[in-house]
């Protein structure tokens, strides 16, 4: 059915090895050493997807990362599933499975073809103008659209690869192994610095290793020999390490760059199994040479897009490097010599050349003088106007050019063809130099824009420096190694270069046709269907930036960034508004160069290992025990322990009733602990609290609450007065590492005459929390020696003691409201201690709790828990806790703001209890709270904060933030809910035991 | 990504340290005594240049300790790192 293209035996391609691979579902047969593009080329197809937006039918266009149009799904409906994979780069392998995307339901027969048709509807701004529809008529077509429009499927199962993260410190970096990038990794690597050359190809030596031209030589060698022998010479020098398949995706500032290394891609799927798919290299380079080369311009007629349209550098690579003939009866369409470089070559090959047509009128090299000799017809002075061919090119019309370059003139000619290679001149891919911030300048002579000012050390060589040609490069870039590289010389002095190619041009952006341009679909962006028509009703809509011609044409934002067609669009627009193109600037490249897949980016980060998570050194025992547990912070905390048969709701009651009527204890471990000693430690408490501390005697303990300098509430917590200038700290679970930075940072530079030293002892301890009526006899158990007298030790106060060797700390301190002790022991006997406290209080029904009880009790008691009844908008005025802040300390933290004129408005919101009308209706935390349902809009008043079923008190209890809520005691207000309106009345925030006689019981 | 020489530790990669803003900002020794818009102008107002700014780095994952970089923002560039209360440098 098909026919066989392959026109001659090539190096990279192994005839030996046949591989079988599929797309859309049928059997084709390649060789070891094909792209994906090039084995279906060689089975003669080029149809290959369809467009974003108009769904036209659309083939392989380069050999190459800049592939605009042939992007494929791999593997579908598997869990190595992926989506817009280019098929010039993807390897073949044994048992291949591509697809076409973006057409539904076949490549054939796409439904979404009628776009085409409806291109008049669709314009520039179609998709921004479509979001502007009313939400409803958006719903309704958004299945449609998605389905229509996607680029591919990502994904539906886990990714069954490996991925990797390496840091790579070299002296030099080369990017790009191109005949440049090989002279600067030989030059640098033989001068003693250590050098990494990567290349995203999976072999050396660029564009040059296929050049076997007569018209090419290096000291009297073929170009491509040449550098042969350089490649193998490189392999064998030592502080030269050589990565291929390896493409540099991000340059940031100094010279610290992302690459992925490609390890997989290329195998069968069953020599996958546990080896590493993709390395994400992160590289620091104290210098970087970047010789990335250039990329050949397409040129912009009407319908520049069919299938069987490449551009005439990519025919010439699948002819030399690959050995496939793209088509037989072969087109080239250029403005420059490029094209005739093309056609030697397919000449050579004895493939069929029908015509070239050249821009140009007066053209002389030595090139053209060869191709006119072998009677191939060059039409001097013409351009194409129009091709046909639905799903593959079958005619190009040309007509002659006036002498501007303007209009067309005289008739139509019609040349029938199966192949069309156009050139428009090179762009020097200058992506990664923008990326590092160097500034580029515009070169008036051959239209581009070349490296100008390096922001770190680094430098660009080769044609992605503007040196287009071999004798150019050959003898600029030993030079600009020499300096940059600081060296007396480089092997290259004397090189004896032929290069037969002249650099005349004629740079026309857009070409005209005979036809008016609202009729022409000449296309900028392939990916994106963007039209030069598109750009030009953007520029009459207004739009003057390029960025935002960008944004609304949606040129240049497909995954290929519009490496092919950017610099036509921006051309277009300097005509069109009248500016100057180097005055216009160009967009951003922004990183990646070529997409990355998210297994790469993320590395070894993925399942438990995706964030680092912190134990308690009693976690072994809730594990142990069945507990439920929910992350605070990085903390795993024991949330609750179900029994046999619980919910959570049951769960919690039940401990919680446990903690009030017997006894409770709690994992209290996670608290921030941070240890303050120094002459002037009070000074500094005085200073960072809203209370005041001098006079707190040692072996007391005292609450604390810190603002910021804003007058916010920023943490709270108990500190302790181990001695006269040592107390010990405890912030918030979550608040541990921020409090400590902002202590350590009013130490260091607000206070550095402060005699203050902090170390954080978080993980030092571990905590144990007993409360409730029997907590006494259970610790006293625990901690025989200790006289536990009210008298010796009561509430807010602190002993040392010793559970048989071992030290401990012992604060009679409440987060509960009931009579409570908190244990703090060496990290390493937390456990013990633990199991230890629950053999003491098995006869007393001691009752391990969670987060969630923990909560529901302070709640009841009506105690913050910073984070949750507070939002970083909250004053202690507005929670209702002025006591705690001091009126006669000069300053502290935070003080100057409670008086500011926003801080004293009355109606600010405020911490309030809220009492449900119906005691069973427990409100949702989150909840808005309104007074008016009539008043349209209704006004929000505030909302829920903490909300439980307090199992003690036997009703519905919460706490809200609620605007002048202070004045509203008493007061009903409404929480309205989906389905229901909850009625409620505001009430003091303690609930229970308001006269703390729990605390002594 | 860039590096800055810590002046305790030296060199290291930009990942080991959070930045605290513009540098140079002295508490007031006396906030009573101030007027609302004075408070504020200490509390809220910063210049964010794009150009040379002088601010305060903290090496957060090494010493610990504060201290000022001279960077411009356009590019990141680094011009100077000294201690917390060091003049800062005139050129
Ligand atoms: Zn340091």
């Amino acid at each position: 059915m098909t026919k066989n293209l392959r026109v001659k035996k090539s190096n990279l391609i192994d005839e030996t090895y046949k591989v079988s691979f599929k797309f859309n579902g049928i059997t084709y047969y390649g060789y070891k050493g094909d792209t994906l593009a090039s084995a279906l080329l060689a089975n003669d197809i080029h149809l290959v997807g369809r467009s974003f937006k108009y769904h036209r039918p659309r083939g392989i266009m380069t050999a190459g990362s800049e592939e605009p149009n042939a992007i494929v799904q791999l593997h579908n409906n598997t869990s190595r599933t992926e989506p817009n994979v280019r098929a010039t780069e993807i390897e073949i392998y044994e048992g291949l499975e591509a697809s076409s995307q973006n057409c539904w339901p076949s490549v054939n027969f796409d439904v979404g073809g009628i776009n085409n048709f409806l291109s008049p509807v669709l314009p520039a701004g179609f998709y921004y103008k479509t979001f502007m529809w009313p939400a409803s008529f958006w719903e309704k077509y958004e299945y449609f659209i998605r389905k229509s429009a996607g680029l591919g499927k990502s994904p539906t199962e886990p990714d069954p690869d490996i991925y990797e993260h390496k840091y790579i410190h070299c002296d030099v970096l080369v990017i790009g192994a191109g005949v440049s990038g090989i002279v600067a990794a030989k030059t640098s690597a033989k001068n003693g610095y250590k050098t990494l050359l990567v290349d995203e190809k999976p072999y050396l030596g660029g564009s040059t290793i296929y050049q076997n031209s007569e018209h090419f030589k290096i000291n009297n060698q073929i170009s491509s020999s040449w550098l042969e022998k350089e490649i193998n010479e490189i392999k064998k020098i030592e502080n030269l390490e050589i990565k291929t398949r390896t493409s540099v995706a991000a340059y940031h500032g100094y010279n610290f760059l992302l690459a992925r290394e490609n390890l997989t891609d290329h195998m069968p799927l069953e020599q996958r199994k546990n080896k590493i798919r993709h390395r994400l290299l992160k590289i620091r380079a104290k210098k970087v040479i970047t010789a990335t080369g250039s990329l050949e311009r397409p040129l912009i007629f009407d319908n520049n897009d069919r299938p069987g349209i490449l551009l005439s550098s990519a025919i010439e690579k699948y002819a030399s490097l690959y050995g496939v003939a793209c088509g037989e009866k072969n087109v080239l369409f250029t403005n420059n010599d490029s094209a005739y470089e093309t056609a030697i070559s397919l000449y050579q090959k004895g493939i069929n050349i029908e015509a070239i047509v050249d821009n140009r009128e007066e053209i002389d090299s030595k090139l053209i003088k060869e191709i006119e000799k072998n009677n191939i017809k060059v039409y001097k002075g013409y351009t194409v106007v129009d091709t046909s061919g639905y799903k593959r090119i079958n005619k190009v019309s040309i007509m002659q050019l006036s002498k501007d370059g303007q209009k067309v003139i005289g008739s139509k000619i019609s040349i029938s063809c199966d192949c069309l290679g156009i050139s428009g001149g090179w762009t020097p891919a200058v992506h990664l130099f923008t990326q590092s911030g160097g500034k580029l300048k515009f070169r008036d002579e051959d239209q581009v824009f070349i490296p100008n000012i390096y922001p770190s050390d680094q430098i660009s060589i080769g044609s992605c420096n503007g040196d287009f040609t071999l004798d150019e490069i050959l003898s600029t870039v030993p030079k600009t190694l020499k300096e940059f590289l600081n060296l007396k010389k480089t092997d290259y002095e004397d090189l004896e270069i032929k290069s037969s190619f002249n650099k005349s041009k004629r740079n026309i952006w857009l070409l005209p046709s005979d036809k008016v341009i609202g009729k022409t679909k000449p296309f900028v962006d392939y990916q994106n269907d963007a039209t030069a028509k598109d750009i030009k009703l953007a520029l009459r809509e207004g739009f003057r930036s390029i960025e935002h011609v960008k944004r609304y044409t949606t040129t240049g934002m497909g995954t290929d960034q519009g490496k092919l067609g950017n610099m036509h669009a921006l051309g277009i627009i300097a005509e069109t508004a009248g500016s100057k193109m180097g005055e216009l600037g160009t967009t951003t490249f922004r990183p990646p160069y070529t997409p990355l897949t998210f297994g790469t980016i993320v590395g070894r980060n993925v399942g438990e290992y995706f964030d680092i998570f912190r134990k308690t050194p009693i976690h072994a025992w809730h594990i142990e025990n069945k507990a439920e547990f929910e992350n605070v912070g990085q903390w795993k905390r024991a949330w609750y322990y179900p029994k046999k048969g619980e919910n959570m709701h049951d769960a919690v009651q039940r401990e919680s009733k446990a903690a009030r009527d017997s006894a409770g204890i709690l994992d209290a471990s996670t608290l921030g602990k941070i240890d303050i000693q120094g002459t002037d430690a009070s000074e500094f408490l005085n200073r960072v609290y809203t209370n005041a501390w001098s006079k707190l005697a040692i072996g007391k303990c005292r609450y604390g609450l810190m603002l910021n300098e804003d007058g916010m509430v920023y943490d709270d917590g108990v500190t302790t007065r181990l001695d006269e200038n040592h107390y010990i700290m405890t912030t918030t679970t979550g608040g541990a590492a921020t409090v400590l930075g902002k202590l350590e940072d009013y130490l260091q530079t607000e206070w550095p005459e402060l005699d203050v030293y902090l170390t954080s002892v978080t993980d030092h301890y571990a905590t144990v929390s007993v409360c409730g009526p029997y907590s006494k006899k259970i610790v006293s158990r625990v901690i025989p020696d200790l006289d536990f007298s009210d008298e010796n030790f009561p509430h807010m106060s602190f002993k040392d003691a010793k559970i048989g060797k071992i030290k401990c700390r012992v604060m009679r301190i409440s987060f509960t409201g009931e009579h409570s002790y908190e244990i703090n022991v060496q990290a390493n006997y937390g456990k013990s201690v633990w199991e230890k406290c629950m053999e003491a209080g098995k006869e007393f029904n001691i009752t391990p709790y969670g987060t969630e009880t923990m909560h529901l009790l302070r709640a009841e008691k009506g105690f913050i828990i910073v984070g949750q009844d507070t939002d970083a908008t909250m004053t202690p005025i507005d929670l209702q806790m002025d006591w705690i802040v001091s009126k006669k300390k000069y300053d502290f933290i935070g003080k100057r703001s409670l008086y500011r004129s926003d801080t004293i408005r009355e109606d600010r919101k405020q911490l309030v209890g809220l009492l449900t009308e119906n005691p069973n209706d427990v409100l949702e935390e989150g909840a808005q709270i309104v007074a008016d349902m009539n008043k349209s809009p209704v006004e929000m008043l505030g909302h829920v904060t903490s909300s439980y079923y307090s199992p003690n008190l036997k009703k519905s209890i919460a706490l809200g933030v609620v605007r002048n809520g202070k004045n509203m005691m008493g007061q009903k207000l409404i929480i309205p809910m989906e389905d229901k309106q909850i009625n409620v009345t505001v009430a003091d925030p303690v609930f229970l035991d308001k006269e703390n006689k729990r605390l002594n019981a | 990504m860039f590096i800055i020489n810590c002046p305790y530790c030296g060199e290291r990669e930009q990942s080991e340290f959070k930045a605290g803003g513009e540098a140079h900002i002295v508490r007031p020794k006396q906030p009573t005594e101030l007027s609302d818009d004075e408070w504020a102008e200490y509390l809220f107002m910063r210049k964010n240049i794009k150009g040379i700014q002088f601010e305060r780095w903290v090496h957060t994952h090494g010493c610990r300790k504060w201290f000022n970089v001279v960077r411009d923002t356009s590019n990141d560039k680094i011009k100077a790192v000294y201690k917390m209360g060091e003049k800062p440098p005139t050129k």
